[in-house]
């Protein structure tokens, strides 16, 4: 056992664990944070895009010299068939703002600049070693954590569990299940080089200037999944998930769908003349509101994906991560200046703080989107996609069938594949989830 | 006893591209590594302090950022790191490095105790020179035991050292008075996952950073660019041979007739073997 003890022992050195140690450290508190990988970002794994206000709140100054790849100045939804996709594009002037909101990051180098802050702020900071099991005390508190180095422990007075969405502390000491395979998505990704120029070719950018592509469609074989493509400086990343029980059902591999998506006639021209850099799967929290197992106890608190706090409807993830973290260092910031033990009772400042925030608002507003993505997959992902491609194509082609006929077999098209009374309740649902 | 480690922050070469258009090494984006075989070394010197008491000081050349190899090496157990690091230096070939090294080990003697042992890697991976280890024994008047497979005792009293050497040939059992510089060998040994409390310190230490001049060098010319003869022309990524290997199929044919193919194929190739071994057999 080390004699040294710590306020608090932040496990993992993602998002919500860089933003619980910095906020922590930078208010005084002596801070110890593990992480497993080599260095911090070593392991981690996202798209990825960074929401700035989020980090604003945390660091504000963090454009003078945060690693970001593109601002992002073009959107684009795609719904497709296996030869064709329908968008929608918004493009705006608007985004290239003196303090953008959305940048691509490459999660390596951010996540290691974000740490050189944390450990700037005062934090200790562990590389290349994994906290093993909680240690607990006769009265079941948290008081420390093991590590894998000779099984050394450490003590801190709370621990702050970062440790991503697989949680193996969380559910090793019983504070929550493991989640379960229709609350996790599966994505793969590959980052792949092509030259600066090409890119701003490619999709129309200058200098900064970056594109997000997001695809749903028969891509996903009728899994609930989304497959994305992101303009990175010198790269671009791409990739594909769908949720683990649907790959489970359907015996589909992950790596095949990518595969797929990348010789897809709307994506392969985009990355002609490119080489894969780096590839990576990474499990994804899609449970949403329901999902959220027990945030705070006696001596801990759970942040970011261990939380599933993860808005898939929004593919927002690192902002609720950050928050999260923020929050739960202010919160055990604010007990420790009073003085009160680290208990249930006070660490539930935690949870109040966290609900009145966009973090929890959000999830529960799309706290039924899971359920009917996952039921009626096969109708959202395969059949409408298809139906809209079909309706789109009938409408721009020209071959000599009057108009009139062209609408009523489109709207056939619809009512043979769905029923009136299916597409009146998928539209109804869909309306209430989103509600 | 004192012993120095001398280790180099390298581009991980398992992961180096070459940049499809230009041709040229893309550094950016790499990560960089302690040279695999420094980390033998080091054990090497762990080890050694383990058993005989003492401190492991470890040394490096260059950039700022070279702190990270060496903030390694304190997780790992050592009890002191220095970093050279001065625009001076930039550019050193092996003879201007050996030089820069030797000259900070003279000062880390002066600091903290004369070394009893300076280890390096036997070579590294990115230069693959092996020259700065002799370099530095020739400098420091150090005898140098290189390509060290294994430290058989140590007598400090007497002051002896015995090492096992690979060479060509086998491997040479020698005996050496200390001080002395070993380059090691890879495969000897398996580095070592440091404490708790090392990584805690390693976290925490400040790294001693050494200008040419805190390193007590005097003549800069002979530093860098500037001390540094070898001059590199040109940089290329090798084309791929055209000839690739054919797999033979067993399955179909007899293996004799296969074997004798092979030999027939050698020998149109290499003329002068076939009348050897056929003089070399009739004699």
């Amino acid at each position: 056992m080390s004699k040294e003890k710590f306020d608090a022992i932040v496990v993992g050195a993602g998002m919500s664990g860089n933003a619980a140690a910095y906020t922590m450290a930078s208010r005084g508190l002596k801070v110890l944070q593990l992480e497993r990988g080599e260095y911090p970002g070593s392991k981690n794994v996202q798209g990825a895009i960074l929401y700035a206000n989020m980090l604003e709140t945390i660091i504000p100054d963090f454009r003078d010299d945060a690693p970001l790849e593109r601002h992002l100045i073009e959107q684009r939804f795609w719904l497709m068939d296996d030869t064709s996709h329908t968008g929608v594009h918004y493009r705006s002037d608007d985004f290239n703002e003196p303090t953008p909101n959305r940048y691509t990051i490459i999660r390596a180098q951010f996540d290691k600049w974000f740490s050189r802050k944390v450990r700037e702020a005062g934090a200790t900071v562990l590389c290349e070693t994994t906290a093993t099991e909680l240690v607990l005390d006769g009265g079941g508190k948290v008081i420390g954590v093991r590590t894998d180095r000779a099984g050394e422990t450490i003590h801190a007075e709370v621990v702050v569990l970062a440790e991503g969405v697989n949680g193996l502390l969380g559910t090793r000491a019983g504070f929550r299940k493991v989640p379960k395979p229709e609350a996790v998505a599966l994505a793969v990704k590959e980052m792949h080089f092509l030259p600066e120029e090409v890119i701003g070719e490619r999709f129309g950018l200058t200098g900064d200037q970056g594109c997000v592509i997001e695809a749903a469609g028969t891509i996903s074989r009728g899994m609930a999944g989304l497959g994305f493509l992101y303009t990175n400086k010198e790269s671009v990343s791409l990739g594909i998930g769908c949720l683990v029980s649907d790959f489970a059902a359907t015996v589909e591999s992950p790596y095949t769908l990518l595969d797929a998506f990348k010789d897809h006639p709307s994506i392969r021209p985009l990355l002609a003349g490119s080489e894969v850099k780096e590839y990576a799967a990474h499990l994804i929290p899609e449970g949403g509101y329901k999902a959220i197992p027990q945030l705070f106890g006696n001596g801990w608190v759970v942040v970011g994906d261990a939380g599933q706090l993860n808005n898939a409807v929004h593919r927002e993830g690192s902002n609720l991560a950050m928050t999260s973290g923020r929050i739960a260092g202010e919160a055990i910031s604010m007990i420790k200046s009073q003085g009160c033990p680290m208990a249930p009772e006070n660490l539930s400042l935690y949870k109040a703080m966290l609900d009145k925030s966009f973090v929890v608002k959000d999830l529960k507003k799309y706290k039924d989107m899971p359920a009917l993505l996952h039921t009626n997959s096969r109708n959202f992902f395969m059949t409408y996609p298809q139906l809209l491609s079909k309706a789109a194509q009938n409408f721009v082609r020209v071959d000599g069938t009057p108009k009139i006929e062209k609408e009523k077999a489109t709207t056939a098209a619809f009512v043979k594949a769905r029923s009136r009374w299916g597409l009146f309740s998928d539209a109804v649902r869909l309306a209430l989830a989103w509600r | 006893m004192h012993i120095v480690v001398c280790i180099k922050q390298v581009p991980d070469s398992a992961q180096i591209r070459v940049h499809p258009v230009t041709n040229t090494i893309m550094r950016q984006g790499v990560p960089t590594i302690i040279n695999p075989y420094d980390l033998f070394a080091l054990e090497e010197a762990l080890k050694v302090r383990d058993h005989h008491g003492g401190e492991v000081t470890v040394l490096t050349m260059g950039p700022p950022m070279a702190e990270e190899a060496l903030r390694k090496a304190l997780t790992y157990g050592a009890d002191r790191a220095v970093l050279l690091t001065d625009r001076h230096f930039a550019g050193s070939d092996t003879l201007a490095t050996s030089f820069a090294l030797s000259q900070a080990i003279a000062q880390i003697g002066n600091s903290f105790g004369t070394p009893d042992i300076v280890f390096t890697g036997k070579q590294t991976i990115d230069g693959d020179t092996a020259q700065v280890g002799p370099g530095i024994a020739k400098r420091l008047n150090l005898v140098q035991l290189t390509y060290v497979a294994k430290i058989t005792s140590i007598d400090l009293s007497a002051r002896a050292i015995t090492v096992e050497r690979r060479s060509e040939g086998g491997t040479h059992v020698l005996k050496s008075k200390l001080p002395c510089l070993i380059t090691m060998l890879e495969g000897t040994t398996v580095i070592r996952r440091g404490s708790l409390d090392d990584a805690l310190r390693a976290a925490r230490s400040e790294i001693v950073k050494w200008s040419a001049v805190e390193a007590g060098i005097e003549d800069i010319t002979k530093c860098g660019l500037r001390g540094s003869p070898t001059v590199v022309k040109r940089v290329f990524a090798p084309t791929p041979r055209e000839q690739k290997a054919v797999q033979i199929d067993t399955t179909e044919k007899r293996v004799r007739d296969i074997a004798d193919e092979l030999v027939a194929s050698i020998f149109t190739h290499q003329p002068a073997l076939q009348h050897e071994l056929s003089s070399a057999g009739s004699a």
